[in-house]
């Protein structure tokens, strides 16, 4: 694998570009391994990542169905933020955005991440009041967030359209400056190979269809379509269907999936400088590299694995981006799509050890798991590694469900996040 | 657009009028006080997450405003049938087998 620095930019260019060496080799499965991932979404090859650098396991292969990176981790919108109301989740996600800071340096691989800051707009007086509640709590818990008032808003985010006689007026905003956006496939990517170089096999198009378990319980390994492959552990991170996989493991998963939308519009020149997120009208707008418009939808109200999703959805997000951005009226939409993501009940994660011994889950993240992406993969490592939870996810246990113990992020936001 | 037969209006009409209302035939615990903590997790929290043909609740929320249930694909989210809350769960075979002819 060739180090991406100035003077390897140099040396290829000069040789026409041809003699750069694969960033992954295309790998078969082994006859055993020490862990066992089954999904090669952003999520689980980050945590083979951390398996292997903090950890030295580096026996470890990642089995996906489809390709790397081709399922959530290529179909979200990119949207990378922490400022989540309890303390808990604030300390997961803002653990996440301190990965992110750096995560280019650290992979030698350029993620794109760029912190321009999400823009969540106030359009109720209950907006108000509970967008104030979160600035409050995040900041007790050093979370960045501020209050910006609808003329504020207007000069950050100039498309906004603040006129008080608006459909959905803007009552102001709350701006979290470090979040911001990163580009989605790269982060699969480079940690696949940053992975990969130290010895994890990556193998794609491989369908786990069942977790084996012992005569005693324990995992014992996993059917695919290649074969049986034998492991001492296995951790699940597949999303959407993470019930069918944990299923054949016999762990019932208190999960629905639906599918999850978005939208991008033709490419335009630089006009959207930042991310803008408006939860009572439901719609998320920012401006991709290329100039595209990447806009969020919600999820359909019904279980789902169409990965298409339903038109009124979208209809409705349309109608909510052309009122708050009426400069974006005449804008051509180009292609929409779905991803099927995993919901709790309490719109928390789960991350963490199974009724099962040596069955790990990473689970629903329903429609946030990219912007968790680095912290869920390192505490899931951390929990796989130590067969304990790291102390940031240690509350995202399963047992939640059954204890009462639920993260309410749901009643908390009242919308996806 | 999805079409959805309300079998208490006896029409079929856009997704747009009715509501999700869950997986279907989840009883209520006959006796409350003498559930596990388990037996509750299951009962609030557990889904069966079906990837294929699922039983399920609907309200036709803008319509007669009443619950039913609905066998529906969930991976092409084709309807097999709805039917009235409180009849007896159908028997999948058949409703699969009718609807392959």
């Amino acid at each position: 694998m060739t180090r991406f620095n100035a003077l390897n930019l140099v040396k290829n260019a000069l040789s026409g570009h041809k003699n750069w060496t694969e960033q992954w080799p295309e790998s078969q499965p082994k006859a055993e391994y020490d862990v066992v991932i089954v999904g090669a979404g952003g999520h689980g090859l980050g945590a083979a990542y951390y398996l292997a650098k903090q950890h030295g396991i580096t026996n470890v292969a990642v089995i996906d169905k489809g390709w790397l990176g081709g399922g959530n981790t290529g179909r979200n919108t990119t949207i990378i933020r922490s400022n989540y109301l309890y303390d808990e989740s604030a300390r997961l996600f803002d653990h996440a955005l301190d990965l992110w800071q750096d995560l280019s340096q650290e992979l030698n691989y350029n993620v794109m991440y760029s912190n321009r800051g999400v823009l969540m707009l106030a359009h109720t007086v209950h907006d108000v009041q509970s967008f104030k509640r979160h600035v409050h709590a995040n900041r007790l818990n050093g979370v960045d967030n501020r209050w910006l008032t609808p003329e504020e808003c207007k000069e950050f985010c100039p498309p906004v359209n603040i006129a008080p006689d608006a459909r959905y007026p803007v009552m102001g905003g709350a701006l979290q400056e470090r979040a911001g956006t990163a580009r989605h496939d790269a982060v699969a990517w480079g940690y696949a190979r940053g992975a990969a170089e130290r010895g994890v096999d990556i193998i794609q198009n491989c369908a786990v269809t069942a977790i084996r378990r012992h005569p005693d319980g324990s995992v014992a390994g996993v059917e695919t379509s290649k074969g049986f492959i034998k492991a001492k552990k296995v951790a699940v991170s597949a999303s959407g269907h993470n019930s069918q996989v944990m299923e054949t493991a016999g762990v019932r998963l208190p999960l629905e999936s639906t599918p999850l939308q978005a939208l991008v519009s033709e490419p335009v020149k630089p006009i959207f400088p930042c991310v803008v997120m408006s939860n009572a009208v439901h719609a998320y707008c920012s401006q991709s590299d290329k100039g595209e418009l990447v806009i969020g939808s919600g999820t359909d109200q019904y279980v789902s694995y169409s990965q298409r999703g339903g038109l009124p959805l979208i209809e409705h997000t349309i109608a909510a981006i052309s009122e708050v951005f009426p400069i974006f009226n005449r804008m051509r939409m180009l292609r929409k799509w779905g991803g099927i993501v995993d919901n709790t009940p309490d719109r928390s994660a789960i991350i963490g050890k199974t009724p099962v011994q040596n069955l790990y889950v990473n689970c629903g993240w329903g429609t946030g798991g990219f912007k968790a992406t680095p912290g869920a993969a390192h505490t899931l490592a951390w929990t796989v590694a130590k067969d304990e939870p790291h102390p940031i996810n240690a509350p995202f246990t399963l047992d939640r469900f059954r204890t009462g113990r639920l993260i309410d992020e749901a009643a908390a936001a009242a919308v996806a996040h | 657009m999805i079409q959805i037969h309300c079998p208490y209006c006896g029409e079929t009409l856009p997704e747009l009028e009715f509501a999700y209302a869950g997986e279907a035939h989840i009883n209520r615990p006959e006796n409350p006080a003498e559930q596990t903590d388990e037996e509750w997790a299951e009962f609030l929290f557990i889904r069966d997450n079906v990837k294929g043909p699922h039983f399920e609740r609907w309200r036709h929320l803008h319509g007669c405003g009443r619950f039913f249930n609905a066998v529906r694909n969930t991976i092409t989210d084709r309807f097999y049938i709805t039917y009235k809350a409180g009849e007896p769960r159908p028997d999948l075979a058949t409703l699969l087998e009718e609807d392959n002819k």
